[in-house]
């Protein structure tokens, strides 16, 4: 039998790929869309970004998705440029790096270039805003978008003007007749005109060779927004008459409600209380009383006896992992090549994670008749779309979803609780809802990464090349899973997925984190390929390149290790430096530490950090340098103290006290190198330097001291443990 | 019980009628819809909610709005007046100090409050103060390095 997919198994599937194969933009044969006439005079250019092309090519069967165009490009009467795309932006900078690309091909100032992200009403389908695909995306689309208008435009000026289109090229939003210095600007030529075109991609680009604002860096277009206080997030929006819901909470993932008793909650005035089978909340025209409220319900709650906690639950994954999916093969990993020395094998372990961002969930949802609007701080303000339209079973078209700035993504706001939430209590109460989380909340309800185990054997020969390789991943899933080098018996096998892992495996919800799948994988890998240099008794940069192919691979390496002023010594030389290599969303990193050991306490400080990165095209260097810093900034938090404690579905680590996350006086010195690679299509730049932070620490620990770490975070504790080991 | 709270906002005189147990960021968030000062934790751990009691920083979410009668209250919004921009939220510009922005605000009222008591401070002693500050985008680096133009720009008076 076949079942149909629905909207929202799309979007878990689509979660899950790892979009790094991409070929070309596909032909484009969307129809003209309804709200289209919205959009007045103008030039209009409908545009197809690949990723729900990439999708389908995929193979994998997929229901009808609402359009075959994701963006497009306006020229208004005023002559200003606006770009519509249903990504949003959470701090990666898409908002200036995709403006900068317009205003380049179109040569108009940045500042003439708005970009209109995620309105779901405005902008067309989107299927959410992760793994760093919003310039590889949408950057390529857009720059031939523009490039279309540009031809459109100089088609009018040609007629205006009576020349030739040879003659005519633009400048500072004007079409100029190079003979005669004749100008016309955009907004003359568009005046009363409506000219709508498909993206046909016949339009000739501008090469990387004649950009002037890209490639260039570019200060970010919403900072003085946020440096005073003036930028919205969902939290701070208000509408009149809006509640303020608080919801009544279980103690523990899977604990059932036994009873409430609401009465005294109901006592307090002003107090409107929705309960529903599966929520019950206080509203309040004031937070604050909401929260008292919510403190005199008294609510019993049948608590499961789950046993599992966070030292117990690696036994727990492997006794449930299912049959293993094999990623990659090669050669004959089963049989010991006779020339190897013994095997090494060994498991490396990686607890729970949260993403904390500083922006908790948060969302205000008002119905108005038919018309359903909900402003929320989400990564899929598409789904969000389908999910409110569910809940509250009314079709999709009524419900508009509008996020506001986000507060950081990370992978984190790829799940709308707190949105339904709000849109369900704002049907109840017949009144706008707030739903804003709790720091607590946020803990609890986290999509938090998963807890995961990788096993791997491997071998070398006497020469130091990699004889076997054979990597197990548990729970991790397959994203940075498959090794680079050249190895000739090689096996990858993936047990289970990243996150949409069946019932019974984790005791509370898990999904993707910055990087997903990947942080993991290169903390295994990477430690493993230290741990046979040192073996072999080889400088592990050389003993990298010695085993490595990959041009492209070397190429960073050596440009990481060239800024970093790397000596060859085989490890541990009591230097404390680490390295590592990867690659995600289609970029090829290296990152080195030096790190300091306290020996007496096992504390751990990192002390400089050096990235080499080649990302194709780099649209924005400024915003990837930061994106890179960001990354590695954040990567210490898992590396060293980030991990979520939890009894059976108690979660253990709800604020900032117990859950570390890096501070000012861990940040370590960072410099990063991007390498000229202006001539291929621009790869994904929000993630990749955050996966060989858990490696580069544990390599650097060992180079240090000569204790090996196999597990994360890697805290003062265990790294004393580690230490009384050797 | 309700109780009239008078004191100084951003330079100005307000009066309020509130229950006087409510946090600072309550009341200036919702009572007076000065939406720059976040919420992260509510727990006086994270510095989102950061402003300048009398010259002094205070994570708003921990003050009651009783303990500020009197008092001078500073948030974002009274930090530069309207269309200009204070020295340091020029250099969290220049020097791309934000990624999210979600932490920023508190972020330039700790250093803010940092700066005006020792505008001298060495390097170590900002990464000491704004330790409390959390950012999980990681723009620390460029905080420090705006705080530092800030403050040579502050030196020189303005
Ligand atoms: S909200 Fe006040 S310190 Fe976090
Ligand atoms: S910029 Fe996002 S939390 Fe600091």
């Amino acid at each position: 039998m076949k079942q149909e997919k629905t909207m929202l198994d799309l979007y878990e599937e689509l979660l899950e790929l790892n979009f790094t194969d991409l070929k070309e933009v596909p032909q484009l044969t969307a129809n003209r869309r309804e709200f289209l006439k919205l959009f007045g005079t103008g030039i209009l250019i409908l545009i197809a970004a690949p990723d729900a092309w990439a999708y389908q090519e995929g193979g994998r069967r997929r229901p009808q998705l609402p359009d075959d165009f994701n963006a497009f490009l306006r020229i208004g009467e005023d002559g200003k440029v606006t770009g519509f795309t249903g990504k949003i932006e959470m701090g990666q900078g898409a908002i200036t790096s995709l403006a900068q690309t317009l205003a380049e091909e179109l040569d108009v100032p940045l500042d003439w270039v708005e970009m209109v992200m995620g309105d779901t009403d405005l902008c067309p389908w989107d299927m959410g805003t992760f793994g760093s695909m919003t310039t590889r995306f949408f950057g390529p689309p857009f720059r031939a978008a523009a490039a279309e208008a540009k031809a459109v435009l100089i088609e009018m000026a040609a007629e205006k003007l009576g020349t030739a289109k040879e003659q005519l090229s633009t400048s500072d939003g004007a079409v100029v007749d190079r003979q005669t210095g004749k100008r016309v600007t955009y907004a003359e030529l568009v005046e009363g005109k409506k000219v709508l075109r498909r993206l046909d991609g016949k339009a000739e680009v501008e090469k990387p060779s004649v950009f002037t604002i890209v490639g260039k860096p570019v200060l970010r277009s919403d900072s003085v927004e946020k440096v005073t206080g003036k930028a919205k997030f969902s939290a701070d929006l208000r509408e009149p008459g809006m509640l303020y819901a608080r919801i009544l909470r279980p103690p523990a993932h899977d604990a059932k409600l036994l009873n409430a008793d609401l009465s005294k909650a109901r006592q307090i005035e002003g107090v409107l209380i929705v309960e529903k089978p599966d929520l019950i909340a206080v509203l309040h025209e004031n937070p604050d009383i909401a929260d008292e409220a919510l403190a005199a319900i008294q609510a019993r709650f049948d608590e499961p006896s789950s046993k599992i906690n966070d030292q117990t639950i690696f036994d727990h994954l492997l006794s449930v992992a299912p049959e293993g999916e094999v990623v990659a093969e090669g050669g004959t990993p089963e049989s010991m090549p006779a020339e190897s020395d013994e095997v090494v094998e060994h498991t490396y372990l990686d607890g729970y994670v949260a993403h904390a961002t500083m922006e908790p969930h948060a969302a205000l949802a008002k119905i108005d008749g038919e018309k359903v609007t909900i402003w929320a701080s989400t990564q899929t303000p598409f789904r969000l779309k389908d999910e409110a339209a569910s809940a509250l079973g009314i079709p999709a078209e009524n419900v508009r979803v509008r996020p506001p700035f986000v507060g950081g993504g990370f992978g984190g706001k790829s799940y709308n609780q707190q949105a339904v939430e709000a849109v369900r209590l704002a049907q109840a109460a017949g009144k706008p809802v707030m739903v804003s989380w709790t720091r607590e909340e946020e803990f609890f309800y986290d999509t938090f990464r998963p807890a995961a185990v990788v096993k791997i054997k491997g071998a070398t020969d006497s020469s130091g090349r990699i004889t076997l390789w054979d990597y197990g991943v548990y729970f991790a899933g397959q994203r940075g899973s498959q090794q680079f080098y050249n190895i000739p018996n090689h096996r990858t096998t993936a047990f289970g997925s990243g996150w949409t892992a069946g019932p019974g495996t984790h005791p509370f919800k898990t999904g993707a984190w910055r990087a997903p799948s990947n942080n993991t994988n290169t903390f295994a890998r990477e430690s493993h390929i230290d741990t046979l240099a040192a073996r072999a008794g080889m400088d592990p940069v050389e003993f990298r390149l010695k085993n490595l192919s990959d041009e492209k691979m070397k190429r960073v390496l050596k440009a990481a290790a060239e800024r970093f002023g790397w000596t060859p010594a085989k490890a541990p030389s009591g230097r404390g430096y680490g390295v590592a290599l990867g690659i995600d969303a289609g970029t090829y990193v290296a990152l080195i530490a030096e790190v300091g050991v306290e020996k007496n306490t096992g504390r751990v400080s990192v002390k400089r950090v050096v990235c080499a990165q080649d990302m194709g095209l780099c649209v924005n260097p400024e915003g990837s340098t930061i994106q890179i810093e960001g990354c590695i900034t954040m990567g210490l938090g898992y590396a060293l103290s980030e991990e979520v404690r939890f009894e059976g579905g108690k979660v253990k680590d709800l604020n900032f006290d117990t859950y570390k996350i890096p501070r000012f006086s861990w940040v370590p010195q960072i410099e990063s190198v991007i390498l000229d690679a202006k001539d291929d299509p621009p790869q994904g730049g929000g993630e990749p330097a955050i996966i060989c932070i858990g490696a580069i620490v544990a390599n650097a620990i060992f180079d240090a001291t000569g204790a090996r770490l196999f597990e994360m975070p890697m805290t003062a504790d265990r790294v004393k443990k580690a230490l009384e080991r050797i | 019980m309700k109780k009239t709270i008078e004191f100084m906002l951003n330079g100005e005189a307000v009066s309020l009628s509130v229950l006087p147990s409510r946090s600072l960021l309550s009341v200036l968030r919702q009572d007076l819809e000065l939406t720059g000062s976040k919420y992260g934790c509510g727990k006086g751990l994270c510095g989102a909610c950061t402003v300048l009691v009398d010259g002094n920083t205070m994570r708003s979410c921990r003050v009651s709005i009783e303990s500020v009668a009197g008092k001078k209250v500073l948030t974002i919004e009274g930090l530069a007046p309207a269309g200009d921009l204070h020295p340091l939220q020029q250099a969290f510009v220049e020097e791309d100090a934000l990624q999210c922005g979600y932490c920023t605000p508190g972020m330039i009222m700790q250093a803010y409050g940092v700066l005006l008591k020792d505008p001298q401070i060495t390097r170590e002693e900002v990464i000491r103060r704004m330790e409390g500050n959390l950012c999980r985008c990681g723009a620390h680096k460029r905080i420090l390095q705006a705080v530092e133009k800030a403050a040579a720009v502050m030196r020189e008076g303005r």
